[in-house]
């Protein structure tokens, strides 16, 4: 987009439009001009030139450095907003988007309404854009580029398949859109163009105009078979040629191979009101489950994507424990998320997508209204966990290990539903039953209750030096200990503790209440890791 | 009747209320335990190893707002055996409607539902009964005189809808010691060992749960 750089900074710095202001990026021999504004453009800067030269001819030019990542993550920012109108966008070099819009133009009134739509929203946020669809990518390239805009006509379309767009901002050509018949308009337009609209290396492009071939026509009558003779290896035109003929395929990159579930609203006027996202999902809900009933599938996360009219973005996202595709269940995960998104100056389309989905073949409860156990402890979990977080909302799972802090792991609940490969076709059951952990073993003794996350310590009254405990003081309260049971004694994990840590000798002690503390000293006297050993109290039992 | 019951550690630093709970409650279904923020501090965050059942989701909250609606939430769930919320002190939060929303949901989905106290005063409350609940010393152990016993609780059901309040100190029913070894305790079986509230001997049978 030649005019994306210049037009972002006359955005987010507040100087008149037609002040003489180049962009410049670093070259070999001092700045570049890399993006200038009109007002400069009239005074002879033009993009690629030297700054030095350029000021030469006006010595009034006023440089600022660009900022290409900036205008890089803007474009990428664009390109996830266009998903509005065709869910395969892909950013092309450093000024454009390129739609694969097979397929999706009847949703917008043909082609016709297509472009008039594009070039409405993006005069709305201030870019100015050149669309051209065409069969191919590389037509739509040229075309957008360099197609002459006295024909009044920027799009162009052929008989076979669907289209590719092209966009790009450049001065917009004044545009009168006719769909042309057939592709022959598309043929003599692409003949007209220069050879350089080919997208091939400047030396290339210099060779054939000295060769006489200055437009694609030219190009086109000539033999193949001499044209591939002269520009043998990297210069390939006979390649180029046939991606703009269409004879090679130019697919986009980002292709998916099977599009997630989707349903779209567009609204005919941006909306502000908090309520927006929460209609729009009651909308689109009842959408997204009959496509996700139709391939047999259950989403796994969802996304509600609110499109903003300054080209943004707003998604609001929920994962769920199992495959689902109920329309309360969903809506009631959705709508807490769904009521936060700002709409700021407003949305204007929404879309609802299934980003993880997994099988979930079509499934009965039973007869009368009342849904599985396993099904309702899933849907509690993602209740919770939306409100909650996955870190806040978790199932024990067993550790192999003999100390106790790391013996009793945590997973969020969410995801502790067995491997994806068992998920669905009937194997509910199988997913949510909690993996058997091996109860604790006869010489691993007793296990409190309750577990203090950072053991805390203690003052102890003990017979040295591996006496029993006698007494000890815990939050400035003493408990005299009338029976103690231990000690236990687990030796630290050589292999993953540094060198210095200490075994535990753990007790089980009872104070004179009959509240049962599981307390340990760290270490011996004499073990060379340290003076004298420290008490801890590490649980308690119920 | 499965409803809102409300138990109150007698210390803050007293867990021995956790035994007694666990062992009213059925197993074959998970089990929903809250915790806020401030009871995990103060008292430690629970410890599968040393539970009987270890079918549980356990959910920790900032607040105890959070915590009482993840409990609703929970209570509103048919499926899970119980739902315990463990809140210290005296949340603003925890007022009357809040515990008279849980003992209505509570018992409209037959869900048991337990409100753990722990540092906190007895002020109103929609509980349909009141415990209190404190460790008493263990009972002798067997094979050695100087090591703590089977468990023992101090009991006191202060508030009851129906039923007469009482006191007991009540303990597990014998079993042989290794039985205890698998950490698995028998669910339903209580027995009273001597203790204070003689006159509520007759109360045995309503304990089993």
């Amino acid at each position: 987009m030649p005019a994306l750089a210049i037009e972002r900074w006359a955005k987010t710095s507040d100087c008149a439009p037609d002040s003489l202001v180049v962009l410049t990026i670093e070259g070999t021999h001092g700045p570049i001009i890399h993006a200038v504004t009109k007002a400069a453009a009239g005074r002879g800067a033009t993009t690629g030139a030297r700054l030095t030269d350029a000021r030469a001819l006006d010595p009034a030019l006023v440089a600022v450095p660009a900022d290409p990542e900036g205008d890089l993550a803007l474009l990428q920012q664009l390109a996830r907003w266009a998903g509005r109108w065709s869910p395969l966008v892909e950013v092309d070099g450093a000024d454009a988007l390129r739609l694969d819009v097979s397929g999706v133009a009847h949703l917008f009134g043909g082609e016709d309404g297509l472009v008039r739509d594009v070039k409405r929203c993006f005069a709305r946020i201030g870019f100015t854009v050149r669309i051209a669809i065409a069969p191919t990518a590389a037509a739509a390239w040229a075309l957008a580029r360099f197609a002459p805009p006295l024909s009044g006509e920027v799009s162009t379309r052929s008989g076979d398949g669907g289209g590719l767009k092209f966009t790009a901002a450049a001065p917009p050509p004044a545009c009168g859109w006719h769909p042309p018949k057939g592709g022959e308009l598309a043929a003599t337009r692409l003949t007209l163009l220069p050879v350089s609209a080919l997208r091939l290396e400047p030396d290339t492009v210099r060779t054939l105009e000295r060769l006489g071939l200055k437009t694609i026509g030219a190009l086109i009558d000539m033999p193949r078979l001499a044209l591939a003779r002269r520009f043998r290896g990297g210069e390939d035109v006979v390649d180029a040629l046939d991606r703009l003929t269409g004879r090679k395929d130019e697919p986009l990159t980002a292709t998916p191979i099977d599009p997630p579930p989707r349903a779209a609203l567009r609204l005919e006027e941006p909306a502000t009101h908090p309520e927006a996202p929460l209609q729009a999902l009651g909308r689109l809900i009842p959408g997204l489950v009959r496509q996700l009933e139709e391939r047999h599938l259950g989403a796994r996360r969802l996304s509600l994507i609110g499109y903003r009219v300054d080209g943004d973005v707003a998604v609001a996202s929920v994962s769920t424990a199992i495959p689902s595709r109920d329309p309360k269940h969903l809506h009631r995960l959705l709508a807490d998320k769904a009521a936060e998104l700002n709409p700021e100056f407003g949305f204007d389309a929404f879309a609802l997508q299934a980003d993880w989905t997994e099988d979930l073949d079509a499934a009965q409860d039973s007869l009368v209204e009342e849904p599985s156990c396993e099904r309702e402890v899933a849907r509690l979990v993602d209740r919770l966990t939306v409100k909650l977080g996955p870190k806040r909302v978790r199932r024990p799972r067993a550790e192999e290990s003999h100390l106790p802090e790391r013996a009793s792991g945590w997973v969020a609940a969410i995801s502790s539903s067995l491997p994806a490969k068992l998920a669905g076709r009937g194997t509910m059951q199988r997913r949510l039953r909690m993996v058997p952990l091996p109860t604790a073993s006869p010489q691993g003794g007793a296990r409190p209750s309750r577990l203090l996350d950072h053991p805390e310590a203690i003052a102890v009254i003990y017979a040295t030096p591996e006496g029993m405990p006698r007494r000890f003081v815990w939050r400035r309260a003493v408990h005299d200990i009338a029976r103690v049971e231990g000690p236990e004694r687990i030796a630290p994990e050589w292999w993953r503790s540094p060198s210095s840590a200490r075994l535990r000798d753990y007790y089980r002690v009872e104070d004179e209440a009959g509240r049962r503390y599981w307390i340990y000293r760290e270490g011996v006297i004499g073990d060379g890791r340290g003076g004298v050993p420290n008490w801890f109290i590490h649980g308690l039992f119920g | 009747m499965p409803t809102l019951s409300e138990l109150f550690a007698a210390h803050p630093r007293d867990a021995g209320w956790a035994g007694f709970l666990l062992a009213q409650l059925a197993t074959d279904k998970p089990l929903l335990w809250v915790q806020d923020r401030m009871a995990i501090l103060e008292s430690g965050r629970i410890h599968p190893p040393g539970l009987s059942s270890r079918n549980l989701i356990h959910v920790e909250t900032r607040d105890a707002k959070d915590a009482l609606w993840a409990m609703e939430e929970g209570v509103r769930c048919s499926a899970l055996s119980a739902v315990i919320g463990e809140l210290w002190g005296d949340p603003r939060a925890l007022d009357f409607t809040a515990t008279r929303r849980l003992a209505v949901a509570s018992e409209r989905s037959g869900t048991p539902c337990w409100l753990v106290r722990l540092g906190g005063t007895a002020n109103l409350s929609g509980a349909r009964m009141r415990w209190r609940i404190g460790s008493a010393p263990s009972l002798l152990n067997a094979l050695d005189d100087r090591a703590p016993g089977a468990p023992a609780w101090d009991v006191e059901l202060f508030r009851a809808r129906g039923m007469p309040p009482g006191r007991w100190t009540i303990a597990h029913e014998e079993h042989p010691p290794e039985y205890y070894f698998d950490g698995a305790r028998e669910a339903d079986r209580f027995r009273l060992v001597a203790g204070a509230g003689d006159r509520a001997l007759g109360e045995d049978k309503r304990l089993r749960a």
